[in-house]
């Protein structure tokens, strides 16, 4: 562990103490009852991410197990919103189980273990194939193909996806060994900074809106600023990762694009559900499914572009252990 | 203190919120809640604020919850239950003295009025013992419960646990109204649970 990943703490905390000093000056000044409101659930937000902040750098920090339990746990937070949400029926009762209790444990079992090859399609292959097999047990054959889709990509967005993350800190890449966790902290503070220079972006100048069906508070303004500010940003951050200042900002812009988009299908799923949040568990926005909503489909496309540019091959083979417990 | 702990652990389990002040104010009331999984009752129990659930049995029935020293411990020692009879019922087995005796030592009492579980996350038609209540003690407050999502988490049939996010809305109190029949009551009451503001008036 060297001293980047404090100077990349670090940042986050100046962020954190500036959005909480302007959210204080603001709460003093604002006079009509809308602004309060606005304010009131900056603050929030604020206070949120001092927490989740604090959570995802002590874990990081911590070490790879650490980080690994803690995506799993918010793995099966969000799916718990999703699959909530995403009406199920009866003869799913019993997938549901397996999902939640055996795929998403043996899945992250397979992260913490660094078996790559078998992490990478065990979701899209045996998941994928098992959760039919048992449905169709149920002997119920109304609205089965919808019901089946709904929990193998619920399977895909909140889990595979989402395992990326901490499967980032397994990556072998060029000259940058043992300091995968300042890759992930990067990849995460992109995310999550473009989220929040979006909003900024688009409540203090936001017009014209991108998609006003599918979310009415994305707008063209908010989105180009957002995006090009955390360009800026994390291009300012590439000595704590293994590309050049240029290499770093096109991987934010990709990684900001995938995430705009990400945040875009969610919310169409949200809406065609009639629901505003996915959840109500963190003050100010939402639920988790809320919050990591523009990771999802940013993280396996950052996972392996680092992977096929950066990387050094990563071994897909089972654990020596494993090869010596199976008797090869 | 194992009442509390078990509360918060059905409230983290369930995704259930605990009420923050009591929904009828002070003494006792009748929760009434739909009825369409073994967790119900546990649920709609824990998502009390604490004082209140301390002075809360949920009604639980007498075949179910003494056949076994476990079971009957789970429902008498930990949920302060009041077991009640549903299939012998007679004069001197009526289900309706318990719940009227626990009401007069002063606790709140939590019934299920469709008397079984659905199997189908609907709500039932209400049976008479919330109506035998009211006109026994009418000046006790009705407070509807209505559980969401719970036949999704543990539905009838099986014990396999989904932790889904369940809900436990409590509704404004309602009174036996002057003269109201039974059928009347029986569904303004029912209504009252699902919120229906076009059969409350």
């Amino acid at each position: 562990m060297d001293h980047d990943i404090f100077y990349l703490g670090g940042t986050v905390l100046a962020i954190l103490v500036i959005a909480s000093v302007i959210g204080a000056v603001m709460a003093q000044r604002v006079t009509t009852d809308k602004a309060r409101a606005t304010v009131a659930n900056l603050n929030a937000r604020t206070r949120s991410w001092w927490i989740m902040a604090a959570v995802f750098g002590t874990t990081l920090v911590l070490g790879s197990v650490f980080t690994t339990v803690l995506f799993a746990c918010l793995s099966f937070l969000a799916m718990r919103e999703f699959i909530t949400l995403n009406k199920t029926e009866r003869a799913d009762h019993e997938v549901l189980f397996w999902a939640f209790f055996v795929i998403i444990p043996l899945h992250y079992l397979l992260v913490g273990i660094r078996w790559y090859g078998l992490f990478t399609i065990f979701i899209p292959v045996y998941a994928f194939a098992f959760i039919p097999f048992r449905r169709v047990l149920s002997g119920e054959t109304k609205n089965f193909l919808a019901s089946t889709a709904k929990i193998q990509w619920a399977l895909l967005v909140c889990v595979y996806a989402v395992s990326h993350m901490p499967m980032i800190l397994a990556l072998p890449l060029k000259g940058y060994e043992g300091q995968n966790a300042k890759l992930l902290f990067f990849f995460v503070l992109t995310v999550q900074l473009s989220d929040v220079m979006q909003y900024v972006w688009g409540k203090t100048c936001g017009r014209r809106p991108v998609a006003p069906h599918v979310s009415p508070s994305k707008t063209w303004e908010g989105t180009i600023g957002g995006i090009g500010t955390t360009v800026l940003v994390s291009s300012c951050l590439w000595w704590a990762t293994p590309f050049t200042p240029l290499q770093a900002g096109m991987m934010a812009l990709l990684i900001c694009a995938a995430g705009f988009f990400g945040g875009l299908v969610m919310s169409a799923i949200k809406r065609d559900l009639g629901a505003k949040d996915w959840g109500n568990t963190i003050a100010g926005h939402g639920g988790f499914m809320d919050r990591i909503d523009s990771l999802c489909f940013a993280a396996p496309l950052f996972f392996h572009l680092c992977g096929f540019y950066f990387g050094t091959g990563i071994d897909p083979r089972p654990p020596e252990w494993v090869l010596h417990w199976l008797g090869k | 203190m194992t009442r509390r702990i078990l509360a918060a652990g059905l409230r983290l389990l369930t995704g259930v919120r605990r009420l923050h002040e009591s929904p009828h104010g002070d003494g006792p009331a009748v929760f009434f809640a739909n009825h369409s999984s073994h967790l119900d009752f546990a649920v709609a129990w824990a998502a009390l604020p604490a004082e209140l659930r301390e002075r809360t049995s949920p009604a639980a029935a007498h075949d179910y919850w003494s056949k076994t020293k476990l079971r009957q411990w789970i429902a008498t020692q930990l949920f302060q239950s009041v077991l009640i009879e549903r299939l012998h019922i007679t004069r001197e087995n009526n289900p309706i003295t318990p719940l009227i005796d626990c009401l007069d030592r002063g606790r709140s009492v939590l019934i299920f009025p469709e008397g079984t579980r659905r199997g189908d996350g609907e709500v039932g038609e209400f049976k008479a013992g919330l109506y035998h209540i009211a006109r026994n003690r009418p000046e006790i407050p009705l407070v509807p419960v209505q559980l969401e999502n719970l036949n999704r988490l543990m539905p009838k049939g099986t014990y396999a646990f989904v932790p889904l996010i369940a809900q436990a809305h409590f509704r404004a109190p309602i009174r036996l109204l002057e003269g109201e029949t039974k059928a009347d009551f029986l569904s303004r009451a029912r209504a009252a649970l699902l919120n229906d503001e076009h059969l409350t008036q």
